[in-house]
């Protein structure tokens, strides 16, 4: 007998690889679909997977505000459309006082009335745009976005590194912008207003530089930009690759692109490209002596993940060449949607990682003071505690 | 181990060398501690030990310098990283990631180590630092101590044969700094491992080392066991001028040697009592500032809660306690930089948040812990002209005051060239140009050699004196010791004890000064009363 831990394992963070390659499959739907119901179903099972996988980490808490933004979109679009789209179709629900607009503005319409058809397009594309931004927010929340820049092969780590230290240096340049503002109140000068946030960029701008140089003297000590020994004519095939790689890739997204290319050409350039450019990112790696330092295994888990986004958005092309009436409901004239039986299969199927995934770590330890706090509460007996302070 | 052969080393547009004709080895498994005044070329010495001078900072170096048979010459930094490990002054500009197991395996992740060999070694160093409950904490959420800890931390996960620290300790409060000392004599007994170390508080590390490498600052250096290096250097602990002023010989290191030969000295000292010279609170004077039941909070932790405390002029306050104690706090929260929860806080009457910046500076000022902040003109000169304009006082004022503070500043000079002595010294003459009742010092040795620290201890009993009530926030129980007449413990932003100097000192294991532990229970706190009390000149 398989019990769900021997499958799923225990508890550990997933892969954010595979996180993003399953937000990625999902958002893939909703530039497939404009059906409300789709949308609605992709929203309720990333919902529904952040909410039981993500972890208390501070990036966990972004999901709802992606929501929110979501929300945004879809209102902003819908004002406007209210407020200053065409009429489209008979149905008209209400209508707005028209504001008559001088001859040079002819052309934009203020108010005026506004059908059921027009309002409902609207919806769906807002709808639509919200659902991308949540699937984006579901990655972010279910996914540590500094490990996923970590993880990246070895030949690209240096500017993954970079985007590290940007990304840690931000906090830190706000930090030292309060610091050098609250000096300035400790000399007597005002530390309000606009000027005062203008004479405060000249220090803080050589803090941040004088931090740099600091921070590259202690990386370069300890270890950064170390090089392995590879033959000269690794470095050069490594060279010729990349560059054929991004030469390929280049001409091949042109031809896709451009409508009066041919396709096969194109497609077979994009491929030479990819290949090769994957060649020479590999080839590069064998320059970098780095290691990882617990690296988040590919296991079942985030095979099943990845699978499943990808069975999803698969299943939506799908549906969206087999039956486009479902996955794209006409507005004009205004059709109540129906489910598409594929495209809802896959979405179903994007709700696999929910169970597949292993928990993710609980980080009672990272928050100070929440062990003692916590543990009399969890039941965990006196004597642990003493060990733990001991 | 580390060995220099006949080097010198010219920054560049310098006329003359920090180091000159330096000869110098430091064998295996040994540690070796550098002594000498801000300055003087300690941390060029230091970093010349892993080529971060002349690889990284340019400048000319000339002589040799070898590291476990690796010329540093043909070995740039990062070819020396798995037998060098350095920790510089500031521990948050070398972390790279961030959280703090991720910040021990850097090192090792660019050497390339193999995964499992990581992971041991991660574990190991979590466990000798004592860090294991801190690893998944962000890094930014640390403590001083704590991040001093992770610095050092990750550079030892590697296992580099050499390590090479600028002043750790000088962050963290007694303690702590115990515990990284510990850490380090276990590294060097255990392990074999070659420690090189500065330090300004030589109280704090004189007893474990096994050598002494005394840079004078005039290009050449000192080397050799620290109680034949230190007898004449004017650089020493307490423990060992104590034993100067005594007339021991050989010199004490530690609180134990000079406990065991103190007997007679007690005898002696019996029947007279120290003459205390520290600021008193004068007698009906009235308050220069209250704190009231006053409670912040910073985000979910209250870092002051319910403290009642009140500044009179004339007297000197020392605020001890932990790292994260709520030191900093209380005095920033004199200043109006945080919001009260609970209570109320009044310097010269008013709520310091209701101040304008001028009326704030004119009631009371703060030398941050980074003095540096508060400085940002081009010229010496330039500072002081602001700080008379600022503070609306007649021009020269500052320059003064500066004059009898750090008069060998000159006003050409560029702040940033500054030591961390002189650069208190021009910060300490900017706020109290304003001429504020009350002035507060955030750990303000950090990085001050005893000559430098001495002449503060001068400067703020001249202030104390003129009636100004100063208030410092510090970890230094011999300056405390020193100038403090009146001592207040904090915990976890509480106030655990509030009194004269003597009595809150004297008893505890913690902020007992060295000379204290070594006379106790007779309340000696500083060589100097000793001396007046014996009536030889220290």
């Amino acid at each position: 007998m398989v019990s769900a831990a021997d499958l799923r394992g225990l508890p550990r963070a997933l892969h954010p690889g595979a996180w993003w390659a399953w937000a990625l499959g999902l958002a893939t739907i909703a530039t497939r679909s404009h059906n409300p119901l789709v949308l609605g179903l992709v929203l309720a099972v990333a919902g529904y997977v952040v909410t039981v996988r993500r972890s208390d980490a501070p990036w966990a808490r972004s999901f709802s505000v992606f929501l929110k933004l979501g929300l945004v979109v879809l209102t902003i679009r819908f004002v406007a459309q209210v407020v200053f789209g065409n009429p489209v179709g008979g149905t008209v629900l209400f209508t707005l006082p028209e504001v008559s607009l001088p001859n040079w503005a002819a052309g934009v319409r203020l108010g005026g009335a506004v059908t059921l058809q027009s309002v409902a397009a609207a919806f769906y594309e807002g709808l639509r745009l919200a659902t991308l931004l949540a699937c984006i927010g579901a990655a972010n929340a279910l996914a540590n976005p500094r490990r996923l820049l970590s993880s990246l092969p070895a030949a690209l780590y240096e500017v993954g590194l970079a985007v590290v230290v940007a990304l840690s240096f931000a906090p830190s340049l706000v930090a030292s912008v309060h610091r050098i503002r609250s000096a300035r109140r400790l000399r007597g000068r005002p530390d309000r207003g606009v000027r005062s946030l203008l004479s405060v960029a000249m220090p803080v701008i050589e803090d941040a530089l004088e931090r740099s140089l600091a921070l590259a003297g202690a990386m370069d000590s300890r270890g950064y930009g170390r090089r392995a020994e590879v033959p000269t004519g690794t470095r050069r095939l490594t060279a010729a690759l990349t560059l054929l790689g991004l030469l390929g890739i280049a001409f091949g997204v042109y031809g896709v692109l451009d409508a009066g290319a041919d396709v096969a050409v194109a497609v077979s350039a994009l491929v030479v490209g990819v290949l090769a450019a994957v060649a020479g990112i590999a080839l590069g790696g064998r320059r970098a002596v780095r290691t990882r330092y617990r690296p988040d295994p590919w296991a079942l888990p985030e095979i099943v993940t990845a699978a499943s986004g990808a069975a999803a958005a698969t299943l939506a092309i799908t549906s969206a060449a087999l039956d486009p009436v479902a996955m794209m409901p006409p507005t004009d004239p205004l059709m109540i949607p129906t489910l598409p039986l594929l495209a809802t299969a896959g979405v179903i199927l994007a709700l696999l990682p929910a169970w597949a995934t292993p928990p993710p770590p609980t980080m009672l330890r990272a928050r100070p003071g929440a062990q003692s706090k916590r543990m009399p509460v969890t039941g965990e007996p006196e004597s642990q505690t003493v060990e733990v302070s001991a | 181990m580390i060995r220099f052969e006949d080097v010198s080393i010219t920054y560049p547009g310098a006329t003359n060398p920090v180091l000159h004709g330096v000869d110098l080895h430091v064998p295996e498994g040994e540690l070796c501690l550098v002594v000498g005044r801000t300055g003087s070329g300690k941390t060029t010495l230091l970093r010349a030990v892993n080529g971060l001078v002349p690889h990284f900072t340019g400048g000319e170096l000339t002589g040799r310098v070898t590291v476990a048979g690796r010329d540093t010459r043909t070995h740039p930094p990062r070819e020396l990283a798995d037998v060098v490990g350095v920790v510089g002054q500031d521990p948050r500009s070398q972390f790279v990631t961030d959280t703090v197991e991720e910040e021990l395996a850097y090192g090792m992740e660019s050497l390339g180590m193999p995964g499992d060999v990581m992971r041991r070694r991660v574990e190991e160093v979590l466990d000798l630092l004592g860090l294991a409950e801190l690893r998944d904490r962000p890094l930014e959420q640390l403590s001083g101590g704590q991040r001093q800890r992770v610095a050092i931390g990750s550079v030892l996960t590697p296992d580099p044969r050499v390590l090479v620290l600028d002043e750790p300790t000088s962050a963290l409060d007694p303690p702590a700094a115990e515990e990284i000392l510990a850490a380090l004599q276990r590294l060097v007994h255990d392990l074999g491992v070659t420690v090189l170390l500065s330090e300004h508080r030589l109280e704090r590390v004189v007893q474990y080392a096994d050598r002494v490498i005394y840079v004078p600052g005039t290009g050449g250096v000192v080397t050799g066991r620290p109680e034949v290096v230190l007898a004449s250097t004017p650089v020493a602990p307490p423990v060992i001028e104590l034993g100067r002023v005594a007339s021991w010989s050989p010199l004490p290191m530690s609180v134990r040697d000079a406990r065991r030969l103190a007997p007679l000295l007690r005898e002696r000292l019996a029947d007279r009592l120290p003459a205390r010279t520290n600021g008193m609170r004068r007698a009906g004077a009235d308050v220069v500032a209250v704190v009231d039941g006053a409670s912040v909070q910073l985000g979910s932790l209250f870092a002051l809660r319910d403290v009642d405390l009140a500044f009179h002029p004339g007297e000197i306050v020392a605020v001890m306690g932990r790292n994260g104690a709520g030191k900093s706090t209380l005095l920033r929260s004199l200043v109006g930089l945080h919001p009260l929860v609970t209570g109320s806080i009044e310097v010269s009457g008013s709520d310091p948040r209701g101040l304008s910046p001028k009326g704030l500076t004119r009631r009371v000022g703060l030398v941050p812990q980074e003095p540096a902040d508060l400085l940002y003109a081009q010229t010496v000169g330039l500072e002081c002209a602001a700080a008379d304009a600022d503070a609306e006082v007649d021009a020269g004022t500052c320059a003064a005051l500066l004059a009898r503070i750090a008069p060998e500043l000159t006003p050409d000079l560029d702040p940033r060239d500054l030591s961390e002595g002189q650069r208190l010294g021009l910060v300490l003459a900017i706020v109290i140009t304003a001429d504020p009742p009350l002035l507060l010092l955030d750990e303000p040795t950090r990085g001050l050699d005893y000559r430098a620290k001495e002449r503060l201890a001068e400067v703020l009993r001249l202030f104390a004196a003129q009636g100004t009530a100063v208030v410092m926030a510090t970890h230094d129980v011999e300056l405390v010791a020193e100038v403090a007449s009146r001592t207040v413990v904090l915990a976890d932003g509480e106030v655990v004890v509030d009194g004269p100097t003597a009595e809150v000192v004297v008893g505890s294991p913690i902020f007992a000064p060295q000379v204290a532990k070594v006379l106790a229970p007779q309340r000696w706190l500083t060589v100097s009363e000793v001396a007046d009390a014996l009536e030889v000149l220290p």
